[in-house]
């Protein structure tokens, strides 16, 4: 089936099975790998990628319901001069990671929150990332690096 | 002590290390630039799946490859257990096929034809009076007289049954390789591996062994991020041969194979079970008398391994142990952080928490009272530690004799416990190439699992450089680099950071020689500091880090860096303490973690972020496997129940509410023993210390773990407070 689809600001045309599930749509066709593939079974969160600004867990999307949408994975998420988002900056001052696998999930489903709710508490980040499972960092630094992000989001919102 | 030349700085002078350095891997992680192995797409590349065995033990009748290379898009295909093969495991790889995309694999795989004979299995061990002839005795030894010991009419006696089960690694990152030829004789791995340079040389063997020529020079490794390892992934494994040979009939093409989640956690990593019936004495005063445990485990068809009890009070005056091994059919037992530590910890400080609370005493009193017991080196560490853990926990003010009886079905109640690693440096080796433009890069055949392996060698060559940490390029993840051993047993920052040490003191050294001359002094008169090279106590006469280089003119400095070599700079043995502060909910059997205190020593800190990183994160582990893990087997069907996220449950965001409190022995005492090892050490307690906080908190002991509203529920119905 053919889809379009605009990834990262820029508009893709592909023919697709309509088994072919989006994680492997963008990580296979699209070449975005940073999108990870864990549990896939919609449990882990490490696929988690913004479709029309909402977090969805790519391993549960077909490619063929992402027709006409548009896309944000994490190589989506920096600036133009590769200039880390503050969520991307967050995660790394605050030391939100080890290996990293699950992080670009982690930060898709943080952005989810923080557009809903630019004042979150500690209790309201917790409850956005239940969806997302991490196996070596443990989550105290990730819950500090969202709330840095946070503030850094809301910083900039003001000189703006 | 006479100064040995490449020993760690005093402290004062030690720039970086020690200090909180962000890790120099963080932004290439959170922007999506870090590929890790399952996200290795080469040109070509084919996808490889396997058919694994539904039988948990079974002989194979027979084999039919063939409509499966039939099939439209498969490139290869081959059986990797012939017929007459016993299969010891469901889950087991029996055939495989390389396909064009991941679901034309899939569909292949399903048109392979296999007969099974299928054969008796066991699959559960913890009734051991069940396990019949599957059981074998694993060790048996008597120290003093542990029965005048029990039989003294003044001894205070406690017994016990307690089990920790089997549980698997998950990581998030599942088992494989993307391997292809480059021409007959060469081959190019991307490898989920812990063990970078240990790959070629496993898997040359494996292939000679199956006749196919490859020599280990001409096998390239590459690792550059891995999704977890925990001990699960330093073999290359059946699955890596196997892509190798699906590669090489695919006319060299790369072939991804990564194990599906369901495969992952059936067959790839095992952590065998512990259970046992324990009996400890003690006099009226609380000082432990004596020992006894009978205990067996499983660790698959192989051996179950020995958990060494009594855990750190190795010299009770009288101990008796016996130990079974069961052999089962669940799979092959892999290393799980900490081999063996967990399961100990749980048998001994279980049985002595409750030995205290027959002998109506402070748990932490009691260790306290008895911690002459454990080996001298480690007696006054563990003394400071116990002390720090209950002042940061509040111990004096939370903790209550066994059983809340605040009114209510919310009980809480605390736990303490404590464990010991080794961490030394294990054998390894580093490139240290200082160029006359002044850049410097340090390479290494070892890996980063995200415990900060090249944040440490930064920090160690720049302090040693006199230059900021992000001056230094660190080059490893690959076989082509020196040798180092395997991330495992907590071995890679002692090692690390020593070859890194010996490597940039070296090359420090042959800098001041090409530079002294324009300084008018010795090579021996110069000192690196500030990016600056310098006389010694005297900045007026110094050249710029770069100015200095390019006295090198045309030479590049290159050294090697090696370990273990010469002055001490690392150790080994490590103790900590921890406290588990727990809510029960009586009326679910819902056990939450209020807060978590963790105390540790590792010797000299490189980077202390990166090191309350891996406390942080065996903590969470530790919760995991204290209220939620385990291989679930069935032995109706002999195989496991769970073998997908969503059953095999690890501990969520929501799961931990409460604070994780961490706490780093450092200073005089501790620094000067040098670098040890972290990774296993936090992982070893949480288990007894959420046991024992549960109890406290109940008023009776949840003899199992997890710690599920099950077994709460179930221990309750036979006591506790209420």
């Amino acid at each position: 089936m053919k889809i379009r689809v605009k990834i990262n600001g820029v508009t893709r045309e592909d023919d697709v099975e309509p088994r072919l599930l989006l994680v492997h749509y963008l990580r296979e066709l699209a070449g975005l790998t940073g999108t990870h593939i864990g549990c896939e079974t919609s449990i882990c969160g490490a696929c988690t990628v913004l479709m029309n600004g909402a977090a969805v867990k790519s391993c549960t999307v077909l490619a063929v319901q992402a027709d006409g949408s548009e896309i944000t994975t994490i190589e989506g998420l920096s600036g133009r001069n590769g200039q880390l988002h503050p969520l991307q900056q967050g995660f790394w001052e605050e030391h939100g990671l080890q290996c990293g696998y699950c992080t670009p999930g982690m930060i898709l489903a943080a952005h989810q929150l923080l557009s809903r709710n630019p004042h979150p508490s500690r209790a309201e980040i917790r409850k956005a990332l239940e969806g997302n499972l991490c196996r070596c960092t443990g989550y105290q630094h990730i819950v500090k690096a969202v709330e840095w992000a946070a503030e850094k989001v809301r910083a900039q919102a003001e000189h703006a | 002590m006479a100064s040995c030349k490449y020993d760690w700085p005093a402290a004062g002078q030690r720039d970086a290390i020690g200090k909180s350095t962000d890790r120099i891997d963080g932004p290439a992680k959170v922007s999506g630039r870090a590929k890790y192995t399952y996200d290795i797409n080469r040109p070509g590349m084919l996808f490889g799946k396997m058919l694994t065995c539904p039988h948990a033990h079974a002989k194979i009748k027979s084999i039919d490859v063939s409509p499966a290379l039939k099939h439209p898009g498969v490139k290869a295909a081959l059986v990797i257990q012939d017929v007459g093969s016993e299969i010891q495991w469901a889950g087991d790889e029996i055939a495989a096929v390389a396909a064009v995309d991941e679901a034309t694999a899939e569909d292949a795989v399903r048109l392979i034809r296999v007969e099974y004979d299928v054969l008796p299995h066991l699959v559960r061990e913890e009734n051991l009076s069940k396990d019949g002839d599957r059981a074998k005795p694993a060790g048996e030894q008597k120290v003093g007289d542990p029965d005048k010991a029990f039989a003294d009419p003044e001894a205070v006696i406690s017994e016990g049954f307690y089990g920790i089960p089997v549980i698997t690694h998950c990581c998030l990152e599942t088992h494989g390789n993307v391997v292809e030829w480059r021409g007959a004789d060469s081959i190019l791995t991307h490898s989920s591996t812990q063990n970078v340079s240990g790959i070629p040389s496993q898997l040359g063997a494996a292939l000679r062994a199956k006749k196919i020529n490859v020599q280990d020079s001409n096998i390239e490794t590459i690792c550059q991020y891995i999704g977890g390892g925990f001990g699960s992934k330093f073999s290359i494994d059946r699955w890596g041969v196997v892509a190798a040979e699906l590669s090489k009939q695919a006319g060299g093409k790369p072939v991804k194979l990564m194990l599906d989640r369901d495969e992952d956690l059936e067959v790839a990593g095992a952590r065998p079970s512990y259970f046992g019936h324990v009996k400890v004495a003690a006099s009226k005063d609380g000082t432990l008398t004596a020992w006894s445990s009978e205990t067996w485990g499983t660790g698959g068809p192989g051996p179950s391994g020995v958990p060494p009890v009594p855990y750190i009070l190795t010299n009770i005056p009288n101990i008796y142990k016996k130990h079974t091994s069961v052999s089962t059919n669940i799979g092959p037992a892999r290393a799980w952080r900490a081999p063996n530590h967990p399961q100990a910890c749980l048998m001994t400080l279980a049985a002595l928490d409750d030995l205290a609370a027959k002998l109506a005493m402070d748990a932490m009193e009691f260790l306290q009272k008895n911690i002459h017991l454990a080996p001298s080196y480690l007696v006054n560490t563990y003394q400071q530690e116990l002390s720090k853990a209950a002042e940061l926990s509040e111990w004096s003010k939370y903790w209550h004799p066994r059983g809340d009886k605040t009114p209510g079905h919310l009980k809480r109640g605390l736990g303490v416990s404590l464990h010991t690693w080794g961490g030394r440096g294990h054998a390894g080796s580093c490139n240290v190439i200082v160029r006359p433009d002044g850049s410097v890069t340090v390479q290494s055949g070892t890996q980063d699992l995200g415990t900060g392996t090249r944040t440490v060698i930064a920090v160690v060559a720049a302090s040693t450089f006199g230059l900021p940490v992000d001056a230094i390029q660190v080059e490893i993840g690959d076989s082509r680099y020196p040798f180092d051993g395997a991330s495992g047993g907590s071995t890679t920052v002692g090692a690390a950071s020593a070859w890194t040490r010996r490597g940039s003191v070296d090359a420090l050294n042959e800098l001041f020689a090409a530079v002294a001359p324009s300084l008018g002094v010795q090579a021996n008169q110069l000192e690196a500091r500030d990016g600056r090279i310098q006389v010694q106590g005297n900045p007026s006469k110094s050249l710029s880090w770069k100015d200095a280089c390019a006295k090198l003119g045309a030479k590049t400095i290159h050294t090697v860096g090696k370990n273990p070599g010469p002055c001490n700079l690392g150790s080994v043995g490590v103790g900590g303490v921890q406290v588990a502060d727990v809510t029960v909910d009586t009326e679910t059997g819902k056990v939450k973690i209020n807060r978590l205190v963790a105390v540790q020593d590792c010797g000299l800190i490189i980077d202390k972020l990166t090191a309350e990183s891996q406390v942080y994160g065996g903590l969470i582990m530790g919760v995991c496997y204290s209220l939620f893990e385990e291989k679930v087997m069935d032995q109706t069907i002999g195989r496991m129940l769970n073998a997908n996220m969503e059953f095999y449950k690890l501990a969520g965001i929501g799961d931990i509410g409460g604070e994780l409190i961490v706490h780093m022995m450092t200073g005089p005492g501790y620094d000067e023993r040098g670098v040890i090892g972290l990774g296993e050490p936090p992982v070893i307690s949480p288990g007894a210390a959420i046991s024992n906080a549960v109890a406290n908190a109940i008023g009776v002991r949840v003899s199992q773990l997890p710690l599920t509203p099950r077994r709460v529920l179930a221990a309750l119905a036979k006591g506790g407070i209420a």
